[in-house]
């Protein structure tokens, strides 16, 4: 009987990796990201300045996006503090789950988890009004004026639970096997952790990554109350203007950086196959 | 690793950079997209100042910002009732903008204003009023009445656009009824939130973006101000500003200094500045706001002094400013909101 | 370690244990300082910068509202009571108020549909992300996070276009002949869920993805050579495997959906409130502080019971069977 059944499941099973539907579902997922991006970049070449209706062509959105000077500095802090929060907030995300997932509880553990994911779980406003309150308090006891700081320091706590959360996942019952070999070889917890663990663990840290930077280039609440003078970035600056009207101007900006991310993404890449 | 460390290294030479003093500054909060660049670029030239600006959204975010401290803002731009609460609460600088040279222009209506009298701490920026805006294409008949908005025709039914402020919401349905303003009484507290929870199943939004759905067609009516109606119109010529003869509210974004500010000098300078008729035309081109400077109309084109919703046309009555009430009439206002929403 | 084993062959048998005792010990102390130190940076920086703040706002909560926004230091316990009971109108007495509840109520059910969502249409996303040959893998990540470095405001007008009784897809569907008047889509809890959905995806898809791509594919393997159908693999082999993602993917959209305000706001036409719009309105028009910090801690108190129940259970499963 076996020798029957045997042959047609093996056929079917050959991919195993594949589930039906799957890829569907997965294509048609992009389709809905990216419809209105796609929207979007259309909308930046409208004839008029309606960002809701589209007649005749123009690149003068593009002309005027180059020409502000405002809207070009926000873009500029946005991505500065971005960048910042996202490499702190992910260093310092997978030292803390490291040491809390896939260990005996031990004391302070639960606590721990909990206080990392604490920024997660207040209301966005809150936070922003205390943090001001915080850092104003802090302000006048050191008589200095932080600047900039101030605001990536904020990003950088909200971003830490969202760059932990992926990591953790990554790291739950992940095999200990090759960590316990590398041991039986004499390595030294240091060299385990960057030659065995971190690799294993780089895809749940890039995750981490890229969810603390779309995190932090989209904060708005925080930073319209956290943010100096100077230091507007570009979520405020587009929010603010809402009242009073915006133009196609923001899809033309919207249409450069993610043409921007693109050529960086792609240079990133060739640049790691030439590498190895 | 090591691209993510020289970018790290990068953007904090950057970040630091960028802080290093220049001669002579001045750093400007003002409400998003209302100020003009040209006005800035004029007066940098002028005076050999770099001018920041930053943008707020509400009073009250700016309020709270600069209540808790000023983090290094010298000029802000409040609308009449916070200025009130910023000089109560000693948070702006008197820089006695009446003993200064240009002070002459400003029209004497606005010098002695319930918030400033005699105009020791702000120089008018731009005034406005406050009602609704219909598409007369789809409604043709009378438009100057709180039944657009209350009682609403068939054609505007689920067609309408209020603004998310309770106050105006409170104010307009008050007037509706003929009843006063601030009002603690809770019979008219109680059939002004009749009147709103009747009409909310024909409204269809509520919300501050009101050029975009106007001028595409998804509203017909929507609660705003005046210059943004014109600037609908400009795209849609068949948007007209209503003047509900029920009376409505007008309002004044002013300039002033913060206490602490630390460029108390150029601060000063900007406020002389704006108070020369031709810069006030700079500021008025811009957002479509009529200004509080004479003089300035030379400046501007005839089809914005002449527009409609600039020049209050014969037989409306006179906008008012209205005060914030008092606590509790707010929090009953709050209650009524909540209600009405929830 | 290593040394006090060799040792034991040496010297007496009661030497060596205590030996390897000490060694063991010292072993122990160091891997708690490693733990401690590793887990500091993240405990100090949010402790700072996190609790100060969370302090701050408990305090706030306990005091007076003030005026015209902001708070006078007077002890009050007022914020907590308007939560559920507020004063009529006509004759000033306190009676119970369902109005803050049915909001909290509502946002936690649309932070609900919205996490099922998500979880339905990012579980299959993720896998397929994560079957993917290597090198592709890194590129498909890029792909999902692309459309939000964009503007979350743009994007949302962008979905007022698609969504708007003349937008694309309305006028799509008549042009086809599917309906003949345009559908109501946008302004609904429908649109509401949709954006929400959009904007929460990649939180949803990213710890799946970090949690499928260890996945053993030999497992799967095996559960085929044992005569399982798609379905019971799936059922008893993969999800159960990636059940680490799947909890931190809905712990990152559930959560933050729940206070999320500016797209409800545009999308569902503001005309119903949302936790995230109320607490705004507090320090905003309504000049309440105090309630708008205490509604805040009445959130986070719920929350915090949830996350806490979870830990404890996974916690003492961790416990319990590792080696």
């Amino acid at each position: 009987m076996a020798e029957v059944s045997l042959p047609t499941r093996r056929k079917r099973g050959r991919d195993l990796k594949k589930q039906g539907g799957f890829g569907t579902v997965a294509l048609l997922c992009v389709a809905f990201l990216y419809a209105p991006i796609v929207v979007l970049i259309v909308f930046s070449f409208n004839g008029i300045k309606s960002t809701a209706q589209m007649e005749g062509f123009s690149l003068e959105w593009y002309g005027n996006a180059f020409e502000n000077e405002d809207m070009q500095h926000a873009a500029w802090i946005s991505l500065q503090v971005a960048l910042v929060a996202t490499v702190v907030s992910t260093a310092i995300a997978t030292c803390a789950a490291v040491v809390t997932t896939r260990t005996r509880p031990w004391r302070g553990m639960t606590g721990s988890y909990m206080v990392i994911n604490m920024p997660l779980m207040v209301p966005e406003i809150v936070t922003a009004i205390a943090t001001l309150i915080f850092f104003a308090l802090i302000t006048t006891a050191l008589g200095v004026q932080v600047g900039i700081a101030k605001l990536m320091l904020a990003h950088i706590v909200f971003c830490i639970p969202f760059a932990y959360m992926p990591i953790r996942a990554r790291l739950e019952d992940m095999d200990k096997t090759l960590e316990q070999a590398a041991a039986d070889l004499y390595a030294k917890p240091w060299q385990a952790f960057r030659r065995v663990t971190l690799p294993l663990l780089m895809p749940g840290i890039i995750a981490g990554a890229m969810l603390a930077f779309v995190v932090s280039f989209d904060d708005f609440t925080i930073s319209q109350l956290v943010a100096g003078p100077g230091e507007t970035p570009l979520p405020v600056y587009i929010y603010t203007s809402i009242r009073r009207g915006i133009t196609p101007e923001i899809n033309a900006l919207s249409t450069l950086i993610l043409v921007a991310s693109i050529l960086l993404v792609t240079l990133s890449f060739l640049v790691s196959r030439s590498r190895r | 690793m090591r691209f993510f460390k020289t970018l790290l290294a990068s953007a904090a030479v950057l970040a630091f950079a960028g802080a290093a003093q220049a001669e002579g500054e001045l750093h400007i909060y003002n409400w998003g997209n209302y100020t003009n660049p040209d006005l800035v670029k004029k007066f940098e030239e002028k005076y050999g100042v770099e001018v920041t600006i930053d943008d707020y959204d509400t009073n009250e975010t700016m309020l709270a910002k600069v209540r808790a401290g000023n983090p290094g803002y010298d000029i802000v731009v409040p609308t009449d009732y916070t200025v009130k609460i910023m000089i109560d609460e000693g948070l702006l600088a008197e820089t006695r903008p009446d003993e200064m040279a240009n002070f002459k222009n400003v029209d004497p209506k606005w010098v002695n204003v319930y918030f400033d009298e005699g105009r020791k701490y702000s120089v008018p920026w731009q005034w406005g009023t406050t009602t609704f805006a219909v598409d007369t294409a789809v409604y043709g008949g009378d438009i100057d009445t709180y039944a657009i908005l209350f009682d609403p025709p068939e054609e505007l039914v689920d067609k309408i656009n209020m603004q998310p402020d309770m106050y105006e919401a409170m104010n307009a349905a008050l007037r509706y009824l003929g009843k006063p303003l601030c009002n603690n009484n809770p019979d008219d507290l109680k059939a002004a939130y009749a009147v709103l929870k009747e009409a909310k199943p024909k409204w269809r939004t509520i919300e501050y973006g009101m050029i975009q759905p106007l001028v595409s067609g998804d509203v017909a009516v929507s609660q705003g101000w005046n210059g943004a109606t014109m600037r609908a119109r400009e795209q849609k010529p068949t948007i007209k500003y209503a003047y509900p003869k029920e009376g409505f509210s007008a309002w004044m974004d002013n300039v002033v200094v913060l206490k602490d500010a630390p460029n108390m000098d150029n601060a000063k300078l900007f406020q002389d500045f704006i108070m020369d008729p031709e810069n006030a035309a700079l500021i008025s081109d811009f957002a479509k706001y009529a200004n509080g400077i004479q003089g300035s109309e030379e400046y501007l084109p005839a089809e914005f002094i002449e527009a409609p919703e600039i020049t209050i046309p014969e037989g409306a009555p006179t906008p008012v400013f209205v005060p914030l009430c008092p606590k509790d009439v707010q929090d009953k206002y709050s209650q009524i909101w909540t209600n009405l929403l929830k | 370690m290593a040394d006090a084993v060799q040792s034991l062959g040496r010297s007496t048998d009661l030497d060596a244990v205590a030996r390897v005792t000490a060694a063991k010990a010292r072993v122990a102390r160091r891997a708690l300082r490693a733990r401690w130190g590793l887990v500091a940076p993240a405990l100090l920086v949010i402790g700072i910068f996190g609790i100060a703040p969370l302090l701050i706002t408990i305090v706030y909560s306990f005091l007076e509202a003030a005026t015209y926004g902001g708070v006078i230091w007077n002890f009050s316990t007022e914020a907590y009571v308007q939560f559920l009971f507020e004063e009529d109108i006509f004759d000033e007495t306190l009676h119970f108020s369902w109005a803050y509840p049915q909001i909290f109520g509502r946002s936690i059910l649309l932070a609900l549909v919205t996490t099922i969502f998500c979880l339905l249409v990012g579980f299959p996303t993720a896998y397929f992300m994560a079957t993917r040959p290597p090198g592709q893998r890194t590129l498909w990540l890029f792909l999902i996070t692309l459309p939000f470095w964009t503007n979350l405001l743009i994007r949302t007008y962008a979905m007022f276009i698609i969504l708007r009784d003349e937008g694309l897809v309305n006028n799509g569907l008549i042009w086809v002949g599917f309906i003949s008047e345009p559908l109501r889509l946008l302004h609904t809890d429908f649109a509401v869920a949709l954006g929400l959905m959009y904007s929460f995806l990649p939180f949803m898809v990213l710890p799946l993805y970090a949690a499928l791509e260890k996945m053993d594919f030999r497992l799967v393997e095996a559960g085929y050579d044992l005569y399982a159908d798609r379905w019971q693999v799936l059922r008893k082999v993969v999800i159960p495997l990636a059940k680490p993602g799947i909890v931190a993917g809905c712990i990152l959209v559930f959560i933050p959906s729940i206070g999320a305000y500016v797209t409800p706001l545009l999308l569902g036409g503001g005309k119903e409130l949302m936790i995230g719009n109320l607490i705004a309105l507090q320090f905003g028009n309504a000049r309440n502080w105090p309630f708008g910090c205490a509604a805040a801690l009445i959130l986070l108190a719920m929350v915090l019971v949830a996350l806490l129940y979870y830990v404890r259970s996974t916690g003492a499963k961790q416990g319990l069977g590792h080696g």
